[in-house]
């Protein structure tokens, strides 16, 4: 009565000679909503070259989300600031470079989503994980953060916040 | 017709009636008690992996978030447990030559899935659904305990149908701000702020059988 033999996610089955019950989909197999249309937004990448821009207008909303998920998925290795000393890294995994050295400052931003979604050295893709969608918010969100140590003085809005320096 | 019983002996029989009516709630204290019971339900009890993974370790003294490794838990309604890819984003380097780990390397060369043993397990004819829990701000520590403070993942409450109603009669005692549900030490919130998240994330309470058996 329990258990009426209804396969839950992930649950074994004696069925299959692998013993699992979900079973990998044909190759090929295109599932509901994964159509591949737009392949610049699901690579990073038109004609080989790495996109500069976002492929969609970015909200508030969009780079908050981009936050969260930064936090969550990047900041044990790449930390809260992004400068490469997260809690793994300290544990003994190998360390990144900061995304404010210059040369990932200057990268196409492009170039983080193909990071993100192909891996890179050994950091393991997040493909599986993480959406494309929130994978270009986190994209947008690393551009706020190399934005947050590189600021000029000239864009704080409040004079009153630089007295004192 | 003689007396077969002399009145001298009316005590007896009174003790022996209250006797067996003592007899009979102890038996109804002692079943519920059992029926109410880790040893029935399961809750607190440990059981063997095929690794000996640890919330503690990974949680709260490395400060991972839940949603790292239980990806799925907030739009869908298995919270899902991480693929072997997943342990190796960090021990591909991490005790990347313990033997404890061997299992999670031999799954990785081989795709043969890690074999994890079920902590919690609602019988089949139960509908449960975590994104709707999440969405409405129940937090993870509320249902599942301070998992971050555990060595070996146990179940941190009965799972029993009079747990889940207790809940659905007034959920409103249980609510906390949506960005507070993967917060394992959050400390609850006021009754003011509860009656506000109730109307905010328009609760009900959802106590019709066919909620959970559909
Ligand atoms: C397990 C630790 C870990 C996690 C988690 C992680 N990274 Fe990395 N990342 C690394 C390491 C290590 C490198 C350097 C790889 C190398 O040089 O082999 C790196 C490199 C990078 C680089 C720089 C590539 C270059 O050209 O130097 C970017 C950008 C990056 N990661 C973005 C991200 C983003 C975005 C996330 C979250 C989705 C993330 N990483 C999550 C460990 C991690
Ligand atoms: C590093 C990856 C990782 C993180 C982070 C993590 N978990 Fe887990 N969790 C696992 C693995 C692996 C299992 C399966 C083995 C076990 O039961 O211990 C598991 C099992 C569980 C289970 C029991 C599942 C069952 O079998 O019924 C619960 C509940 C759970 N996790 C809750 C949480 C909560 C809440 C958090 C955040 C505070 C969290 N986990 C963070 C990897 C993780
Ligand atoms: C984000 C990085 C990360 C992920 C993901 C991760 N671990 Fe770990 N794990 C660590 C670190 C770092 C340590 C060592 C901590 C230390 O040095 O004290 C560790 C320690 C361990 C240990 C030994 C210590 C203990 O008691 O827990 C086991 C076993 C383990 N991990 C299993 C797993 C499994 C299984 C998975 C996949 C579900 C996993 N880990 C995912 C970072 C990670
Ligand atoms: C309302 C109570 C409740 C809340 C809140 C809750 N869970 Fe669960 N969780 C359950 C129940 C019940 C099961 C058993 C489901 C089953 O057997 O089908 C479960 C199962 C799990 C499992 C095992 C895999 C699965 O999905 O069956 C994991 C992992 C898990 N929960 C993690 C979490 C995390 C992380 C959170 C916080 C976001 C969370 N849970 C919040 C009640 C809850
Ligand atoms: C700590 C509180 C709490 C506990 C414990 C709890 N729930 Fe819930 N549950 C809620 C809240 C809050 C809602 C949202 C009601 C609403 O939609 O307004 C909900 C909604 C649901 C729904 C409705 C989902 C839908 O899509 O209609 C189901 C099914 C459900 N719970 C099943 C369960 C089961 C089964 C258990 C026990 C294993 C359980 N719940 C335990 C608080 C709880
Ligand atoms: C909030 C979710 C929820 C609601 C609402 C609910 N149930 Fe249940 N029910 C459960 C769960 C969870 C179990 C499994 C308990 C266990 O594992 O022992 C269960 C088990 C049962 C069982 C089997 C008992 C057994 O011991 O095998 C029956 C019969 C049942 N429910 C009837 C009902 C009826 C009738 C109603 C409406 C009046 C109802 N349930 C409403 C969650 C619910």
């Amino acid at each position: 009565m329990r258990d009426t033999g209804r396969l839950k996610p992930l649950e074994g089955s004696s069925v299959f000679a692998d013993g699992r019950s979900a079973r990998p989909p044909v190759p090929g197999t295109v599932a509901r909503e994964h159509l591949r249309g737009d392949a610049a937004f699901h690579t990073g990448k038109r004609d080989g070259q790495f996109l500069a821009e976002i492929p969609f207008p970015v909200t508030r909303a969009d780079l908050e989300r981009g936050r969260e998920r930064f936090n969550i998925y990047c900041s044990p290795c790449h930390d809260r600031t992004g400068s490469g000393r997260g809690m793994i890294v300290q544990r003994g995994f190998k360390q990144p470079p900061s995304y404010h050295d210059q040369r990932l400052r200057e990268a196409p931003v492009g170039y983080f989503f193909d990071v993100m979604t192909a891996g890179f050295g050994v950091m393991y893709s997040f493909a599986s994980r993480i959406p494309a969608e929130d994978r270009w918010k986190i994209a947008a969100y690393l551009r706020v953060l190399q934005y947050s140590q590189h600021a000029p003085l000239s864009a704080v809005a409040d004079p009153a916040l630089l007295e004192g320096r | 017709m003689a007396q077969l019983f002399h009145p001298s002996t009316n005590p007896f029989s009174k003790v022996s009636i209250a006797g067996l009516l003592a007899l009979v709630l102890t038996g109804l204290v002692l079943l519920f008690v059992y029926w109410r019971s880790p040893y029935l339900t399961g809750q607190s009890v440990v059981r063997a992996q095929p690794v000996p993974f640890g919330h503690k370790h990974h949680v709260e003294e490395l400060g991972i978030d839940c949603r790292f490794c239980h990806s799925s838990v907030e739009d869908s309604a298995y919270a899902g447990i991480p693929p072997t890819e997943t342990c190796m984003t960090c021990h591909s380097q991490i005790w990347a030559d313990s033997p404890m780990l061997e299992p999670v390397r031999a799954s990785y060369r081989t795709d043969q899935p890690l074999a994890w043993t079920r902590v919690h397990d609602l019988p089949d004819f139960v509908y449960f659904d975590h994104s709707v829990h999440v969405r409405k701000g129940i937090g993870c520590a509320t249902c599942h305990g301070r998992v971050d403070q555990t060595n070996l993942t146990m179940k941190g409450a009965s799972l029993q149908m009079i747990w889940c109603l207790d809940c659905h009669r007034g959920p409103e005692a249980s609510l906390r701000p949506r960005e507070e549900v993967f917060n394992m030490a959050y400390g609850g919130a006021s009754e003011e702020l509860r009656r506000q998240l109730r109307e905010q994330h328009e609760v009900q309470s959802m106590t019709n059988c066919s909620t959970c058996h559909r």
